[in-house]
């Protein structure tokens, strides 16, 4: 197997460990969106503190081990800055208008075998191949 | 206690985004472009999540969150507007730039510039969309 594929495959695992811990110990479905949208928009009151150390833990631990483990790790984020900002702006909107992104919809919801998680993995994954597929292929735009 | 929770499980998803390649915007990009080098990792790291979540499902069943109260309710069997085109939405934003909501926050500190550009934009984006929500509830136009 490719080592791309065990590093991916090992990643996921600590990702859906995460889940695990957030799910089991809180009681809530650990989302990336949910969590910092609640944030922003004022909708979490009770629990600014659980979501603030969550995303603390999600910005904080790559810096850390990152030099370790990972230093060639890059983004690779495309460099046309009007394309980060409607892209920004659309992940923003839908993700919040859906209730959820890859984190909430897809590892929490399809592993409980939930519709709505499922449908909108399909939809997101779809739209998001057919984009680039568009704007690379067919019209050289990214 | 639920604090420590909060993140010890948000510097596991961190550390799972990094090491798993998802900061990477060409292997995101890599896994939907289907008519270019396609990059299967995505299916990996996607998988190996789902695994220890199928488990901590199966465990929430007669027991409660260790900090208490509740765990969440099943989920709707609706399926509606607001989640079809919000994830249409997500998804060409996901396409154009290869970053979702976790690896825009995991990769802020080594993605320079542009990365900090996509987290304000994104949250711009949150900001709107309660507005924009509420139109997609309105009644659906003759037009």
């Amino acid at each position: 197997m490719n080592a791309a594929w065990m590093w991916g495959l090992f990643g996921g695992v600590l990702i859906g460990l995460g889940a695990a811990v957030y799910l089991l110990g809180n009681g809530r479905i650990m989302g990336a969106s949910g969590i910092l949208g609640g944030l922003v928009d004022g909708s979490a009151r009770r629990n600014t503190a659980e979501r603030l150390a969550f995303i603390a833990g999600v910005v904080g631990m790559p810096f850390l081990v990152r030099p370790l483990i990972a230093p060639q790790t890059e983004t690779h984020l495309t460099g046309n800055l009007g394309i980060v900002i409607a892209a920004g702006l659309l992940v923003g909107i839908g993700t919040r208008i859906a209730n959820g992104c890859t984190s909430g919809h897809g590892v929490c919801g399809i592993s409980r075998f939930s519709l709505r998680g499922i449908v909108a993995t399909i939809i997101y994954i779809a739209v998001g191949g057919l984009t680039l597929v568009l704007l690379r292929h067919a019209w050289g735009l990214i | 206690m639920r604090i420590i929770i909060s993140l010890i499980a948000g510097s596991l998803f961190g550390a799972g985004l990094l090491i798993s390649g998802m900061t990477d915007t060409t292997k995101v990009q890599g896994w939907l472009d289907v008519f270019g080098d396609w990059d299967p990792t995505l299916a990996f790291v996607m998988g190996g999540a789902i695994l220890p979540m199928l488990v901590a499902w199966r465990l929430t069943a007669g027991h409660t969150p260790l900090t208490g109260g509740q765990f969440p309710a099943p989920p709707k069997p609706e399926l509606d507007r607001r989640l079809i085109i919000g994830s249409a939405l997500f998804g060409m934003g996901w396409g154009l730039a290869g970053l979702c909501p976790g690896p825009a926050m995991a990769s802020l500190t080594y993605g320079g510039f542009g990365g900090v550009v996509f987290l304000a934009a994104m949250i711009t984006g949150m900001l709107m969309a309660p507005a924009l929500g509420a139109q997609l509830d309105r009644p659906a136009n003759a037009a």
